[in-house]
């Protein structure tokens, strides 16, 4: 039992899931047991959109230092769009929609791959310059117009079982496979090694840049699927849809408790600290906190986080 | 091969070269933008983003990003719109905070030794939770010396272009060609050996952070004296662009080299890339991906000038 303690201690995601628990029993203390168990189900219906884009962004950001991908909001607002307009509300598109979306999902990422290697720029400005062009083409394509999802898809991402969104439960599932290719597969274990020291993974074999292309792809897919779900669930694609999940996915997984430096990431965090957030936000609001302070307590959570994570490792 | 044209003043010459290509494009496409007014009505908003341009520089110089400067620009227009206009002495000792606040953020990040994207980022949602804070719905109104000051009119050459010059004259003087510049230059390229020097790392990042809040804060009043109100979101989109502009201007993400020179000129590019759209008569959607297309181009001339040194 003692070892099996010190084990769980060791855990770099434990934090994000104790504080998950500590934001869910203050907020209990007002809402009572019949409404602490519907912010929990809220939480994991909203905190499942942030894990989808975090697995991706996780995986970039293992690559090491300068791996970002800032193009996450802008591709999941054009798969979003793309495939809510071609589904147009009928039932019988929904798959074709979310391959359209996946569809997005790769051409965004090799495009953004294609920036890095072609023009031998950070991933941070080329996923950034990408995200201007997506976004635009979002933009032109849906000029403004909200198309309403199929109603399957809306009914499938709203669909509860004991009070645990279907979606969510998908997730999980995708967070244990994840799991699994992190630490279990030949491609994971090149991507810790990549973060780790590059120039070692190199000489060792392991081919450097095919890895950071699937990464960057495997990220983008991600995005693009969230964006599919995310249009369904809030009844259309927005063009501002995206905007929120930038800063989100890179603190959902240094929250969880991944080096950002890359090289060391875990995946069971990136739900511990997706609720977490979601708790929070849910807390500070029934405590009746305004919005700006919501936003400064998000902040500053952030920022003590990362403090506290900074000196645990180096 | 021409002695004269190497491709290190190929390099730096580039920002200036696209800047003058796409107000060529545009002279062209509407030779009545050729005049004073029509010069000021393109280039007006291209200094806040110029400012912010700067700030981000000084933050990239030391080998970090601020991905918060656009919510801190935020804040600052919505303290300027508000405290400023009726409690001055009030609006002044918040803004010396915030600049403050900036010197802190470069202290923790240095001593903790901690990711700056995370904590510019965290940052982004306390500036915007202020804003918000301050200003909840639009509006407010400026001091009228800063309207004015921001409206002035001068002979010859439009107030934004000679306010541009200006700025970054006095950056690139105080970056490229004093002592403490190149100190900090340095801290960018190699931070150890600078410390090994004597020189103190923490100092050096406060100090660059510090300016960083500085130059934010200049940019926030800027744009207000523009638009003459505010809101909490009002310069959000001011964090990609001025990295972008950065960039755009010749900087690097690391090593410290930089170029203030570059950077306003790389501001202004983008602010331009908005104007040229509308001439060429092609819909606003458009705007953001013509900023990035100039941003791709521009770096993929950049990449070919490198190669091309390489060869050699």
């Amino acid at each position: 039992m003692s070892t099996f303690l010190v084990k769980l201690r060791e855990q770099p995601w434990l934090w994000a899931f104790v504080g998950t628990i500590a934001m869910w029993l203050a907020t209990s203390l007002v809402t009572g047991a019949q409404g602490s168990g519907q912010v929990l189900s809220a939480a994991f219906s909203f905190a499942t959109f942030f894990v989808i884009v975090a697995i991706g962004q996780m995986f970039v950001i293992t690559l090491g230092p300068g791996n970002v991908d800032l193009s996450i909001p802008a591709c999941m607002t054009l798969a979003g769009t793309v495939a809510m307009k071609l589904m147009a509300g009928s039932d019988g598109m929904i798959l074709v929609g979310l391959l359209a979306a996946i569809g997005c999902g790769f051409a965004v990422g090799i495009f953004n791959f294609a920036l890095i290697r072609l023009l031998s720029i950070p991933p941070i400005i080329a996923t950034l310059s990408a995200s201007f062009l997506i976004q635009s083409s979002a933009i032109a394509y849906n000029r403004g117009l909200r198309v309403k999802p199929p109603a399957a898809l809306a009914e499938f991402t709203t669909t509860r079982i004991g009070g645990i969104p279907v979606l969510a439960i998908a997730v999980m599932l995708l967070a244990i496979v994840m799991h699994i290719v992190l630490t279990r597969t030949v491609y994971g274990r090149s991507v810790l090694a990549i973060g780790q020291n590059s120039k070692a993974a190199f000489l060792a074999g392991i081919r450097v840049e095919r890895i950071r292309f699937a990464t960057y792809v495997l990220s983008a897919v991600f995005a693009a699927t969230c964006g599919y779900f995310l249009a369904g669930f809030s009844g259309g694609a927005a063009l501002n849809m995206g905007e929120e999940y930038l800063l989100a996915s890179i603190a959902v997984v240094v929250i969880g408790g991944s080096s950002v430096a890359g090289g060391y990431s875990n995946v069971p965090g990136l739900w511990g600290a997706a609720l977490f957030l979601f708790l929070m936000v849910t807390m500070l609001n029934t405590f009746g906190a305004s919005a700006g302070l919501r936003l400064i307590m998000t902040g500053l959570i952030i920022i003590v986080v990362i403090t506290l994570a900074g000196g645990r490792k180096r | 091969m021409n002695r004269l044209i190497t491709p290190r003043m190929l390099r730096s010459a580039l920002p200036a070269l696209s800047f003058t290509f796409l107000l060529a494009a545009i002279f062209y496409i509407q030779p009545r933008a050729m005049s004073y007014f029509g010069l000021n009505l393109m280039l007006n908003l291209g200094v806040p983003i110029a400012l912010a341009t700067l700030a981000q520089m000084m933050v990239i110089t030391v080998n970090d990003l601020d991905l918060g400067i656009g919510a801190f620009v935020g804040v600052v227009a919505c303290i300027g719109v508000t405290w400023l206009k009726e409690t001055p002495l009030l609006g002044v000792a918040a803004l010396l905070g915030c600049i403050a606040i900036y010197a802190a953020l470069g202290a923790l990040i240095h001593l903790r030794n901690l990711p700056s994207i995370v904590v510019t980022l965290g940052m982004s949602f306390v500036w915007l939770g202020f804003a918000v804070l301050i200003l909840p719905t639009p509006g407010g109104s400026v001091p009228d010396w800063l309207r004015a000051f921001m409206t002035l009119k001068t002979p010859y050459l439009p107030f934004a272009v000679i306010l541009s010059i200006l700025i970054a004259l006095l950056v690139h003087w105080g970056l490229m060609r004093t002592a403490y510049g190149t100190i900090a230059r340095g801290a960018g390229g190699n931070p150890r050996s600078m410390e090994q020097a004597g020189w103190s790392g923490l100092r050096i990042k406060m100090t660059m952070y510090a300016m960083a809040g500085f130059f934010g804060v200049l940019a926030g009043l800027a744009l207000i004296g523009l638009t003459t109100s505010a809101d909490a979101n009002i310069a959000l989109r001011y964090t990609l662009l001025s990295i972008a502009g950065v960039i755009l201007g010749g900087g690097e993400f690391v090593g410290g080299r930089i170029s203030p020179i570059g950077a306003v000129i790389g501001a202004l590019t983008l602010t331009l890339a908005g104007s040229f759209l509308t001439f060429l008569r092609i819909s606003p959607d458009w705007q953001i991906g013509a900023q990035g297309a100039i941003l791709i181009l521009v770096l993929a001339l950049r990449a070919l000038i490198n190669q091309a040194e390489r060869k050699k």
